[in-house]
């Protein structure tokens, strides 16, 4: 796969028009959802003139479709944004747009980036980029698969429970979710406002971390955003002392994927650092505390979604009532409403106590945990995923099937943890599996240059 | 176990503003059913004397100054997304 070096001080013209001769050979796999070619081709031309220079100058790119931007609608993968054409662009768009890179297109995801597979998009699902009969991953599928592609070096998505992560791992590339709050997440669709984060697909992890330290940053416009602490490291760590959880390995995952961790802990051992098993005992309960959580902000957050302001507006309406209603019933896919409703129920009166507020205590329990560990490792690892990518349509009846998908990836998002997929091989049947290696907050670095001295190991 | 009944989720469904169709309240009502007995198993955890978490940031009061920021957006621009608008408003059904 090419890294972000094979695009610089080319003509970036050419690049784009690379990039998106490649995007339109790909369309079976369905990754992209729309091109922004006359925009890309603009600025391409800007970058040849030498108008537009920076550290990204030429290389193209693509945003998972819930980030603002222009050249295209951000429809999010549904119908109720389907013609949404943004008055902005997403901060961490921007940011890239002044280092020079170029936006060739938006990526699919599923609706609103509820799932872990993209088969909840709207338009349509993305197929798995080493074998079409399997999904993507998600909810940031589209992203990971124009990576593995070689479509683009690196993309942008979001990740709420494990949307960079897992699509990572199932398609063989670099996933970063970092630090809650290390990037702005002006210009994003809103999910869960709690444990949404904006990370980056790469081919390999010094191009990650070169994306992270570009879109990295407070914003004025996000005041969840932390004051700026990425700096990249190019030195490989000092002999860290590394947890292996144990609860994520036990023998109802698949066989093929703890053999591939453990390979990669062995591997972290010959490198001169100290693995040890670890235990995480609340993690059994973190779906549990995660799918009452996220979907109480989902029901907030997609309040928005009226057919008033902007969106879908259903036709032949008499009242206010009927307008809300219709509009959302038609503009939202099942998921979405299946996640607004139980929002709806665990914040009702009556079961607010039992649901919402035990769960966020939950959350407390399962932070004070992360953190005892922590006083004495440096790194926890394990799975990104129980298994590889699973078949089209194998989960699509069962959402809690679904939902079980997300188990290793939810805990660094409730605790705000910095995490990042990284591929460790392949299953028997060639399906890529990734390694997560998760730090404390503001890792974020760390981590990276961790993943990046084992790459030629 | 929490019994779901075909009227909970019409309930739900006016909370939530969705006018659900006939066809889908049945599938939303077993899966409703489903997932909140999944989550039930939080509820045999001991968290007494646990404080409830409020954020995951380590920042504490975050100020800005009381300026006025259009953030370099143009009305014409956000009214031009609406699906109907008159005279520069927003339009909407009959209210009342």
């Amino acid at each position: 796969m090419s890294t972000i070096a094979d695009f610089i001080n080319k003509n970036a013209r050419q690049n784009v028009l690379d990039a998106l001769a490649k995007a339109k050979d790909n369309e079976s796999y369905h990754a992209l959802l729309s091109l922004t070619e006359a925009r890309a081709l603009e600025r391409a031309d800007a970058v040849d003139r030498g108008e537009i220079t920076g550290r990204l100058a030429g290389v193209p790119f693509v945003v998972k479709d819930n980030f603002l931007a222009y050249g295209a609608p951000t429809t999010a993968a549904s119908k109720m944004l389907e013609s949404f054409n943004a008055p902005l662009q997403a901060t961490a768009v921007e940011k890239l747009e002044a280092e020079g890179a170029i936006c060739i297109g938006k990526a699919n995801l599923d609706a609103f980036a509820h799932g872990g597979s993209t088969e909840n998009s709207a338009f349509g699902p993305t197929k798995n980029a080493i074998d079409q009969t399997r999904v993507a991953g998600g909810s940031s599928g589209g992203s990971a698969v124009v990576t593995a592609l070689d479509i683009v070096p690196f993309a942008l998505g979001s990740d709420t429970g494990g949307s960079i992560r897992q699509p990572a791992s199932f398609n063989g590339v670099v996933g970063v979710k970092p630090t809650y709050g290390t990037v702005s997440r002006y210009g994003v669709v809103a999910m869960a406002s709690s444990t949404d984060t904006i990370g980056t697909f790469a081919t390999n992890a010094a191009d990650a971390a070169l994306i992270m330290d570009i879109i990295s940053g407070r914003d004025s416009k996000d005041m969840t955003t932390l004051p700026d602490f990425f700096a990249t490291i190019t030195e490989a760590p000092a002999p860290l002392k590394i947890g292996l959880i144990k609860e994520f390995m036990s023998p109802e995952v698949d066989q093929d994927v703890r053999d591939r961790v453990n390979e990669y802990a062995d591997k972290l051992k010959t490198a001169g650092h100290q693995i040890d098993d670890v235990s995480l005992p609340i993690v059994s309960l973190t779906l549990a505390m995660y799918y009452i959580i996220v979907p109480a902000e989902i029901s907030s957050n997609l309040a928005r979604y009226d057919g008033i302001r902007y969106g879908r507006r259903s036709q032949g309406v008499q009242t206010l009532a009927q307008l809300y209603g219709r509009s959302r019933d038609e503009g939202f896919v099942t998921e979405n409403k299946r996640r607004i409703m139980i929002g709806s129920y665990v914040l009702s009166s009556g079961f607010f106590d039992a649901y919402y507020l035990q769960a966020q205590k939950a959350r407390t329990l399962l932070i004070n945990e992360f953190n005892e560990l922590f006083k004495t490792y440096d790194v926890l690892i394990g799975p990104v995923a129980p298994t590889p990518a699973f078949l089209l349509g194998e989960n699509t009846g069962d959402p809690i099937k679904m939902y079980l998908a997300d188990i290793m990836t939810v805990p660094a998002s409730l605790a705000g943890l910095p995490a990042i997929s990284v591929p460790a091989g392949t299953s028997t049947a060639g399906l890529p599996i990734g390694v997560q290696l998760m730090g404390q907050r503001r890792s974020d670095a760390m981590l990276l240059s961790l993943a990046e001295s084992m790459e030629q190991k | 176990m929490t019994q779901i009944s075909r009227d909970d989720v019409q309930h739900l469904a006016q909370l939530s503003s969705l006018a659900l169709g006939d066809d889908e309240i049945d599938s939303l009502r077993a899966d409703i059913e489903n997932i909140l007995g999944y989550v039930e198993q939080l509820g045999g955890l001991d968290t007494s004397g646990v404080e409830p978490t409020y954020q995951v940031t380590d920042l504490e009061n975050v100020w800005r100054d009381d300026t006025i920021d259009d953030y370099g957006i143009d009305r014409a621009a956000l009214i031009a997304l609406a699906p109907d608008s008159m005279a520069d408003q927003i339009k909407v059904p009959k209210v009342l």
